[in-house]
């Protein structure tokens, strides 16, 4: 099992081209520890910001260093980052096209215990909602650490949704197939199609294992680019299928589903069936206790594939 | 000085024009607001056509981004855009004069509108600069309506906190907001003693009094360890006479036929007065 959980993922990729790259500069708001930033903050003092827990100062000030020509890098708990500073990264990032990368960590429900405040549920629904925003799921440490280094390669705005704890691989040092903004194709099966986003993609190759055995063909689609959403991927592989199951650790409005629904809805009808979190205060624990009661796990998308062919 | 203040009374003309051609702005602000937009453009900064590219130039953000009128009379004074051009397109269909500032415009550095942004995102061009060792001073224009904003204390704080002395921020203090006196909406009470208590150095003068302005912004530079604010304590409408200076509805109204020529005699009187000072 692995135990590298995706934000140290980042903090490597950071730390390495931090060595030649001065212009790199990661900000927290009291947050470089949950960032695991903390070794980024040790080595490179002149490269790190520290802005207290203010999230809207965290992403006016970094639009100021990247209109200041510098490549910030800001990273805060999800559910703060993409809502309490939400009018800063519309404005001062999207709007105003100023080079920063929203880092929103301990995403979705990582902090299953603590309550609806520290949950980000609609982090993907308002980033995506705003232009110019592009947002990234990744799925595991390898495909995280792909996605920093292509982003380190543009000037563009992102927001990027990691999660608080480790997640078993999917992809391996040698095997991870990346191509930027275009969705990662595992498995070839033509009954049914998967598309999945962030920690929900494991259970989905799972699912897409169980069904085989169950004689049903599934395609699974890591769709880490939630924005923009790889369409032509997703509809050559949907026209194909019989219906297309969605999951996603996220509100079921507005997110990955609503937008896989919208696109094969208007480009080729087939049946469409979300899962996702429900819309209301989830119940309280542990990340993996909350999935499995909501069966957003590898069982719930096999009996739904069940339900639906 | 006497040009220059002359000249501040030209384009309030230039601001009464594009708001009469759009029927629509913030007039009451773009007149108190004026006369620092022209001593930091026309006298401070180091910001023209030819160095937007160049970081070493100075930076600067309207926080205060519904006196875009003003700010365009100033970026056109200062060859950005062509005067007649701003006056005759501003806020039209389609138009790339929007109501706020929008950094699609040359001279532009960011996008403004909503309030409370300008302070923060200066701190962090204030300290890219500094983390380059380059001579860029920074600088932004708030409302003192905006204060009520909680970011732009979160901004106070870091720029305190961070010692920026390459930092100015220029609080237009006309002491009048949408609903009424900023005192009646949300007190202002104890400004520069509440500025200082976050780690700025604080200079108080008269908003509408070039000389005082700049005297302040070039106190400002000699000021090491600590950001400055400038409190310019302006009267709303400034120039445009009894029909306008000092009345909240100027916030955003649009004069008629009458108020337009008195406005404009007023101007043209007041211009006339500054030359032969």
């Amino acid at each position: 099992m692995n135990n590298i959980p995706n934000r140290k993922a980042i903090c490597d990729v950071l730390l390495e081209k931090a060595k030649d790259d001065k212009d790199i500069i990661v900000l927290c708001s009291d947050s470089r520890g949950s960032a695991s930033m903390s070794p980024f903050f040790d080595a490179y003092p002149e490269q790190a910001v520290e802005v207290g827990i203010a999230e809207q100062n965290l992403v006016s000030i970094s639009a100021g260093l990247a209109k200041g020509g510098k490549k910030p890098f800001a990273f805060s708990p999800a559910c703060f980052i993409s809502t309490r500073s939400y009018e800063q990264a519309k404005v001062d990032v999207a709007y105003s096209n100023t080079n920063v990368k929203l880092v929103g960590i301990s995403g979705g429900i990582s902090y299953g215990e603590l309550g609806m405040s520290h949950h980000s549920a609609q982090d993907i629904a308002a980033m995506s909602a705003i232009p110019n925003m592009r947002v990234y799921l990744p799925s595991d440490r390898f495909q995280t650490a792909k996605l920093v280094e292509t982003l380190l390669q543009d000037q563009k705005p992102a927001y990027i949704r990691v999660g608080r704890n480790p997640v078993e691989d999917i992809y391996s040092e040698e095997n991870c197939p990346f191509e930027m903004d275009k969705a990662t194709v595992l498995g070839e099966g033509e009954e049914l199609l998967i598309v999945a986003c962030g920690e929900m993609v494991k259970p989905a190759v799972e699912a897409a294992g169980l069904l085989k055995e169950k004689g049903i063909e599934a395609t699974v689609l890591d769709m880490y680019c939630v924005k923009p959403l790889d369409t032509e991927t997703l509809l050559e592989k949907a026209s194909r299928a019989r219906a297309v199951i969605t999951i996603e650790e996220h509100a079921p409005f507005g997110g990955l589903g609503s937008m896989v629904s919208q696109a094969v809805g208007t480009n080729c009808p087939k049946k469409v069936v979300n899962m996702a979190l429900p819309d209301s205060p989830v119940i309280t624990g542990k990340s993996r206790e909350v999935f499995d009661y909501y069966k957003l796990n590898a069982q719930g998308i096999v009996e739904k594939a069940l339900e639906i062919l | 000085m006497k040009e220059l203040k002359a000249k501040t009374f030209e384009l309030r003309k230039d601001v009464l024009d594009m708001i009469r051609s759009a029927k629509a702005g913030h007039i009451g602000g773009d007149f108190s607001v004026m006369d620092i937009l022209a001593v930091l453009y026309l006298k401070q900064m180091n910001i023209s056509v030819e160095n937007m590219d160049d970081p070493n130039r100075d930076y600067f953000v309207m926080s205060k981004g519904h006196s875009v009128e003003a700010y365009y009379a100033v970026l056109a004074e200062k060859g950005f855009f062509k005067r007649e051009e701003v006056i005759s397109e501003f806020s039209k269909f389609g138009s790339k004069f929007i109501g706020h500032p929008n950094n699609k415009l040359p001279g532009i550095e960011m996008n403004s509108g909503s309030l409370g942004h300008g302070l923060p995102v200066c701190v962090g061009i204030a300290l890219a600069a500094r983390k380059d060792h380059r001579e860029s001073r920074v600088y932004t224009v708030m409302g003192d309506g905006e204060l009520a904003e909680g970011s732009v204390w979160e901004g106070f704080m870091a720029g305190g906190h961070y010692k920026l002395d390459n930092l100015c921020a220029v609080i237009d203090r006309n002491k009048l907001q949408i609903s009424g006196t900023t005192e009646e909406v949300m007190s202002q009470e104890n400004l520069e003693a509440r500025v200082e208590a976050f780690g700025w150095h604080v200079i108080q003068v008269n908003g509408n009094d070039l000389d005082e302005l700049n005297q302040a912004f070039e106190e400002a530079k000699t000021v090491k360890g600590k950001p400055t604010c400038v409190i310019a304590n302006t009267i709303k409408g400034f120039g445009g006479g009894s029909v306008m200076e000092n009345k909240a509805p100027w916030h955003h109204k649009v004069p008629n036929d009458e108020e337009y020529a008195q406005i404009t005699e007023e101007l043209e009187r007041r211009k006339e007065a500054a030359l032969h000072e």
